[in-house]
């Protein structure tokens, strides 16, 4: 066939790229319109993140001698892993600190807001069928794509503005202030273009945001390595986004070249976002979904055993997650008196340590945090049925001949369970990071008894929860609310001096920090009472009342 | 297959006498009368809204009753849940799924929970039906249409040994050729001296399948009895161009509402004609020469209007909230996962 036959034959396609681009800025306002609030709810989250932490660090500049101390704990693995690089330890200021502290975690949530976003807007449309009608419109292949990232450059820029400011009002160099949290600004930007490359990979949206997350995870641990194994970051850490903002070297010898990177990046990811695109059908993915097993386990026969595998995988990385947390926390124990010891001064600190052994003060703390864990947890897990019975699932399932009771008791066993996983297994993480860095005492035993004593006061909340879904369903919100007046309570009753009434609200206030005192078994057990009473209201209500499908 | 129920009740499979349900002030269920015989595969009608589904859920003992006497297979729905379930099998008109589960392994988890499916004739039935509905049960349940959703339900409720299938608006998602494998079912299950109540909001749907038929509106029944008992209901809307004057036609027993209006190369007349009576009406019709021809059965609205619409006399506002589209969402049944 000649050339010119071909040139006839081959339907006429738009050659110039532009056209794939049209209609893009309608799409982004039609974005911003739909995410008005969850974008300002957003912006103005990590905002007042940022004045929390700053807050804390202006008070470190009135104390030359904590930052000294604060600067010789950051150079342990521990902490290195868990900050940056470590510029500017010789003289650590409150710039300094700020740079090499902070900058990972605003990055880990800003980036986190970011591939969530472009996820949202892109295959999550595709995948419910409603991108259909705005691609059969006049816009074009690329057009969503490149709007979702519009629609988070915008917060990203507003919130590094924001900071910035906020940064700069606070004394600080106004264009180191700038130059850090642009640079954080960019490394969401780099995120999100690799969302938005996940996007065409997989076939859904669950799993393009876990992709996402996995780059964000794999770039977290990237520059730990790095920084570990180096000084001031080696090479791995240059292959991580969130290093290269902290290479910028802010507030110590500011340079802004490994910015540069960070355009690189989103340039490269856009394209070769766009170039997968080009290669795949609308809906489709470049990974076809993996087939799953036609008949299933012997096991699965009954509602515990579909709770446990509705629950498992949340609770599988529940546990990993704060596990690995709680292990990185445990592992710094050995350092963990003389960095008390520069902070006694601080009220919030001195309350909550009380006098005595810090180390000991310092694990009970640590405990009460992996209790909270395991609060959320069950919190979280008990009410999944609620979300079965308003999906129509409860009611499909209780049309066979399984009973209220035993579906009921069946999901919230598998949620008690959990709850008990994910607090020992905090605690038990603790211990284990403490061993490896060579702490023996607490010991194995001591760490196990802090954290079952938690778990009466778990069992608490779980039937708590259950109690409210049989009896009045639409007040279970309540329960986070409840569990942000035991954050309260827990940490800073002292402080506010809360009566001991108001105090005893929180099941929490019940449980001893085993380290340093006795155990009332009268507490105890009047825990398990309420928790028994809790679970066995439960299950009278729910079987008075309606099973409702919405 | 359901020799237990053929021989100790004699009872009714479903008994319900003067229902009411209500959820705050808005009556659901307001005086609903219902009966299937044992072995009887009984329609269950009403445009969405009507009550179907709350009545359902009534039987299945997810919903109480606020008055009148209920009764499933001997037994009491709200009391006896357990022993009662394991006699029947229920096909939601919403069906939700276990999002991380296959259709395969949702089909298993219901069929052990109702006690059986592990077999090797039930490992065969389970084969054959989802041969025969075309369905891939490797599949993750999130990714399902609503038709598949429905399929699997359908396969779980079908394969297992029972006395009674609740069916709630099982085709409402089958395309015809799928509609046509369940019908067959259906036949096989009434063979077996099964009972089944099909709920639907299709009058031809349940013409097609059932025994008898109850219809109910607004939470009520209107009519209730065999097919031919109903046969009344069934008229046809004819529409056709004739070549002569078809005013003779409109003064035809059981003709009724005829319009003509002249059409290109004749007369175009349209017109609502009793079932009994079409054998005249088709002969009158064929002397005028019939250029074209259409006859399509009544929609359940249509029917109402005709039916009930002087009854009540806010028919016509009520139905549009009940039949319309509309209606759909407002009861909920239009949502999707």
């Amino acid at each position: 066939m000649t050339a010119a036959a071909e040139a006839t034959l081959a339907p006429s396609v738009p050659t110039a790229f532009g056209s794939t681009l049209t209609g893009t800025w309608r799409l982004v306002r039609f974005m911003l319109r739909r995410d008005r609030v969850r974008l300002t709810v957003w912006v103005l989250g990590v905002t007042a993140l940022y004045a929390a932490q700053l807050g804390e660090y202006l008070v470190l500049a009135d104390s030359p001698t904590a930052l000294e101390a604060r600067a010789v704990i950051m150079r342990t693995p521990a902490m290195i892993s868990m900050t940056g690089p470590g510029y500017g330890l010789d003289d650590y200021t409150v710039g300094a600190a700020l740079a090499n502290e902070l900058v990972l975690w605003i990055v880990l949530t800003v980036a986190t807001m970011s591939i969530l976003q472009v996820v949202r807007h892109t295959r999550a449309e595709e995948e419910s069928g409603r991108s259909e009608l705005v691609r059969a419109g006049v816009v074009g292949r690329h057009a969503p794509s490149v709007a979702a990232l519009i629609t988070v450059l915008l917060p990203n820029a507003v919130i590094a503005v924001l900071t910035g400011a906020m940064l700069v009002s606070g004394g600080l160099d106004a264009t180191d202030s700038f130059a850090m949290t642009a640079g954080i600004g960019l490394a969401s930007l780099v995120f999100g273009a690799a969302a938005l490359v996940a996007c065409q990979v997989t076939e859904h949206a669950r799993g393009a945001s876990g992709l996402g997350l996995a780059v964000l995870g794999a770039a977290f641990v990237l520059r730990a390595v790095g920084d570990i194994q180096e000084e001031h970051g080696g090479a791995l850490s240059w292959l991580s986004p969130i290093g290269w903002v902290q290479q910028t070297r802010a507030f110590v010898d500011l340079r802004w070249w490994p910015l540069l990177l960070c355009v690189v990046a989103v340039a490269l990811l856009l394209m070769l976002g766009a170039f997968l695109a080009s290669r795949r059908d609308f809906g489709g993915g470049l990974v076809a979904t993996r087939r799953g097993r036609a008949d299933a386990n012997a096991a699965l026969d009954g509602p515990f055993a579909l709770a446990w595998t509705q629950q498992r995988i949340g609770l599988l990385w529940t546990s990993l997650g704060l596990g690995v947390m709680w292990l990185l926390t445990g592992s710094v124990l050995g350092v963990v008196p003389d960095m008390m010891e520069t902070v006694r001064d601080n009220p919030i600190y001195s309350t909550l340590l009380g006098e005595g052994d810090l180390t000991k003060a310092f694990v009970g703390i640590v405990a009460l945090y992996a209790a909270f864990g395991g609060a959320g947890y069950a919190i979280a897990m008990s009410l999944r049925v609620k979300a079965e019975e308003e999906s129509g699932r409860a009611e499909y399932l209780l049309a066979t001949p399984v009973s209220r009771v035993r579906w009921l008791g069946a999901n919230l066993a598998v949620a008690g369970i959990g709850t008990a996983v994910v607090t020992m297994s905090g605690v038990l993480a603790t211990w284990v990071g403490a061993v490896a860095s060579g702490v023996t005492d607490p010991a194995f035993g001591d760490f196990a008894g802090l954290g079952v004593v938690y778990l009466p006061a778990l069992a608490v909340l779980v039937g708590l929860a259950a109690a409210l879904y049989a009896w009045v369903p639409r007040a279970t919100p309540v329960l986070w609310a409840l569990f942000a007046y035991m954050f309260v309570v827990g940490l800073f009753a002292e402080l506010l001096g809360l009566p001991d009434w108001a105090r005893g609200i929180s099941p929490f206030w019940w449980v001893p920090n085993t380290l340093v005192a006795d155990v009332e078994a009268a507490d105890i057990l009047g825990l398990c009472a309420v928790a028994v009473v809790l679970l066995g209201l439960a299950f009278v209500g729910f079987r008075r009342r309606d099973v409702v499908s919405t | 297959m359901s020799t237990t129920s053929m021989g100790a009740t004699a009872a009714p499979a479903i008994e319900i006498h003067d229902l009411h349900k209500s959820f705050g002030t808005v009556k659901a269920l307001d005086g609903l009368d219902l009966t299937v015989r044992p072995g009887e595969v009984a329609g269950f009608l009403g445009p969405n809204g009507a009550g179907k589904s709350t009545t359902i859920r009534v039987l299945l003992g997810l919903l109480r009753s606020d008055s009148g006497q209920v009764r499933l297979l001997g037994g009491d729905p709200w009391s006896d849940v357990v022993a009662l379930h394991r006699r029947l099998a229920y096909v939601p008109g919403e069906v939700s799924l276990w999002p991380n589960l296959t259709g395969g392994e949702a089909i298993d988890l219901i069929t052990r929970l109702r006690g059986d499916g592990r077999s090797k004739a039930a490992r065969q039935r389970r084969q054959e039906l989802l041969e025969r509905f075309e369905l891939d049960p490797t599949k993750k349940t999130r990714t399902y249409s609503k038709g598949n959703r429905q399929k699997v339900a359908l396969v779980a409720a079908l394969a297992s040994d029972v006395d009674l299938l609740v069916l709630d608006e099982p085709t409402a998602g089958l395309d015809p050729l799928m509609e046509a494998v369940f019908t067959e079912y259906v036949r096989e299950a009434r063979s077996q001296g099964t009972s089944v109540l099909l709920s639907s909001h299709i009058l031809h749907e349940v013409e097609k399948v059932c025994d008898t038929v109850t219809i109910i509106r607004n939470g009520r029944s209107v009519e209730s009895g065999t097919l031919d008992e109903l046969r009344h209901l069934t008229r046809s809307n004819v529409a056709a161009v004739v070549a002569g004057d078809p005013s003779a036609v409109g003064v035809l027993p059981g003709v009724h509402d005829m319009v003509a209006v002249p059409a290109d190369g004749g007369t175009r007349v349209t017109f609502d004609v009793d079932n009994e009576h079409v054998g005249g009406v088709l002969s009158a019709l064929g002397a005028l020469g019939v250029h074209s021809f259409t006859a399509a059965p009544p929609s359940l609205e249509e029917l109402f209007l005709r039916h009930y619409g002087d009854e009540l006399p806010d028919a016509g506002s009520a139905l549009s909230a009940n039949g319309s589209p509309a209606g759909a969402v407002v009861s909920g049944e239009g949502s999707v996962r």
